[in-house]
């Protein structure tokens, strides 16, 4: 399952409110101010929605999740 | 009441040593109750280390640390040792560590504190600075038994602490408020909001910022109220956590900026609510941005399954040169929303009634101590309806902005503190329409567009000097969007894009906050004053009008 293509267009389209910007696996997301404080639980909804999977609230910060690769990889863990 | 705020903690912690006076939560259930004896055991360690690097009365001693006991203790500590604290913000995980060293050099040379407490890895980020400067640095000590200092008295008129705003500007502007100041603010709101021992006071609010440092710490810790702590970094993240400790600990009033309403109310999933009751929360008071009255339907909305009382709803206008609050709504009848014909109040700025007008939400009456009056340019009194500054005079304003008296000299005029803001009075109401000072406020945190206008003139391929920051409603939100209109030479639009990005995060890494609208334009789009200026609020009508045009 591409989980990258769905949270990218996600971002871009919802966060960014700008759909031809395109979201590198590695780009960092928190940490570079691209995704602010105010957006990172609405990322959070859409995964849980999207996937069904639980993230906890913790995990949203720029150590576990600041990638679309870091993201991914959390979700797969959740997802197996 | 006794009149300092040393008086106070020594009073509590020795009559009611057991008495809870602060309940700290952290994610994955982790919390810790502090009675009123810890925190005075724990605030005298502080004043004792304080003492013996010599920051005694009058010194100026910083402090800096996220959500933690020693934020608490380190606070008390300087109170007790007679010394003047100031919290100020620590960087988050985006911020530029060089730049936030930098701010504080400014800051350090112009009000030279004795001590900084904070934590070891921002110790490292300072540690030059405090050598250079001849500042103690003050780490917390695991398993502390270092001896107790001795509670120093200190005078009512005496400077209690600093209050500081973030950013090269807000720094400078460091709010000197006195022991008695402070006294006098804390008995007046306490009476408008009908504060009794049965209440329980919840926040998640900052206490580097006025409205968690008075409401949110101050006026439960020396009113003898509990009160239950969240850490904001966690709060932003899980929204929830405030209606899980409002629940759970009977909360009963809570203070939050407007956004905090849209916030809660579009992002908390109800899995997370599940078992939640809010039916003990008397006051949930809207203070420190722009009321909206839209925020506070969708709030009341979303949570009236979980016990939710419309008649909860409050709202307060407040700053830190009164201390806090200057008015209060809300609390003994519901909240008035006035409707008025926005053409009349845009163009004529007179506040005319019209039934399907726009909806400007109270901001209530002045506290028990305050006066206010609506003022022309000229400082004459404006009648009723009639949009002006909105001016105070009350027993429990600043002293002054410390070592800055030319800003204090600004704001003053015959005693009367002129705020800056907008608004209409109707009776005895106050209703806040704008603001006449250049300041953006983002979720409740105050921005100097200066600032940011001077982070974007250094970003590449940006014009320099042609370059304006302003503030845009965000009604989504429910509060104001960060938007730069930057004009450029390139018309190439990878070259452009690259450029929005580099404003982006310069703005992101310097001020922890987001550009959301970054608009480059080519040369000479940019509207000048008479006097060559580049006007803010002419560009600011430009760029709206055109985002209209794009949106039809």
């Amino acid at each position: 399952m591409d989980l990258h293509g769905p949270i990218a267009d996600y971002i871009s389209a919802e966060i960014l409110k700008d759909k031809r910007r395109a979201i590198g696996p590695e780009e960092p997301l928190i940490s570079s101010g691209l995704i602010d404080s105010f957006s990172v639980v609405d990322l959070a909804l859409f995964v849980e929605s999207e996937f069904a999977v639980r993230i906890q609230d913790h995990e949203l910060n720029a150590e576990q999740i600041d990638t679309l690769d870091a993201l991914v990889k959390l979700i797969k863990t959740r997802l197996a | 009441m006794k009149w300092t705020l040393a008086e106070r903690v020594l009073e509590r912690g020795r009559i009611e040593p057991d008495r809870l006076a602060v309940r700290l939560l952290w994610s994955q259930q982790r919390e810790q109750a502090v009675s009123c004896g810890d925190l005075l055991e724990g605030a005298l360690r502080y004043a004792g280390r304080l003492q013996r690097v010599g920051a005694g009365p009058g010194a100026v001693v910083l402090i800096i640390h996220q959500h933690s006991l020693d934020l608490l203790y380190g606070f008390f500590g300087a109170v007790l040792a007679g010394a003047i604290p100031s919290l100020l913000p620590y960087p988050t995980e985006k911020l530029d560590t060089e730049r936030y060293r930098n701010s504080l050099e400014a800051l350090f040379q112009l009000i030279q504190p004795k001590a900084v407490i904070t934590y070891p890895a921002l110790a490292v980020v300072l540690k030059s600075l405090c050598e250079l400067e001849g500042v103690e640095v003050l780490l917390p000590q695991p398993d502390d038994h270092s001896p107790l200092g001795e509670a120093v008295s200190v005078a009512a008129q005496d400077i209690a602490l600093l209050q500081h705003s973030s950013g090269t500007t807000g720094l400078q502007k460091g709010v000197a408020l006195s022991h008695e100041a402070i006294y006098r603010q804390l008995e007046s709101c306490a009476e408008a909001i009908r504060l009794s021992r049965d209440d329980v006071i919840v926040s998640w609010l900052p206490l580097y910022h006025d409205m968690g440092l008075i409401a949110g710490f101050l006026l439960p810790i020396l009113k003898s109220i509990p009160l239950v702590l969240m850490s904001p970094l966690e709060w932003v993240r899980a929204p929830h956590m405030l209606l899980q400790a409002v629940s759970r600990f009977g909360g009963t009033v809570t203070w939050l900026p407007n956004f905090a309403y849209n916030f809660c109310a579009r992002k908390i999933s109800e899995a997370a609510l599940d078992g939640v009751d809010l039916s003990r929360w008397r006051a949930v008071i809207n203070c420190s941005e722009p009321v909206s009255a839209r925020s506070h339907e969708l709030f009341a909305h979303r949570f009236a399954p979980y016990g939710f009382r419309r008649a909860a709803l409050a709202a307060s206008y407040a700053m830190a040169e009164n201390v806090f609050a200057v008015t209060q709504g809300g609390i003994d009848e519901p909240l008035r929303v006035d409707s008025v014909d926005p053409r009349a109040l845009a163009v004529d700025g007179i506040a005319i009634p019209s039934a399907s007008g726009l909806a400007v939400a109270s901001s209530g009456r002045p506290v028990p101590n305050v006066e206010i009056k609506i003022v022309d340019a000229s400082g004459i009194q404006l009648p009723e309806r009639h949009i002006g500054e909105i001016a105070l005079l009350s027993d429990c304003m600043l002293t002054g902005y410390y070592k800055r008296s030319d800003l204090t000299a600004q704001v003053m005029r015959d005693g009367w503190y002129l705020t800056g803001d907008l608004g209409y009075v109707v009776g005895e109401e106050l209703f806040v329409t704008g603001r006449l000072k250049d300041l953006i406020i983002v979720g409740g945190r105050n921005l100097y567009p200066g600032d940011l206008e001077e982070i974007v003139n250094d970003v590449g391929g940006v014009h320099p000097g042609r370059v304006v920051v302003f503030g845009v409603p965000n009604v989504e939100l429910g509060t104001e969007d960060v938007a730069v209109v930057a004009e450029v030479e390139t018309d190439d639009a990878d070259e452009r894009r690259r450029i929005s990005e580099n404003i982006r995060s310069g703005i992101a890494r310097q001020t922890d906050c987001i550009a959301r609208h970054i608009h480059l334009v080519d040369s000479r789009w940019l509207i000048k004053t008479s006097s060559g200026k580049i006007s803010r609020h002419a560009n600011r009508e430009k760029f709206l009008r055109e985002r209209e045009l794009a949106t039809v």
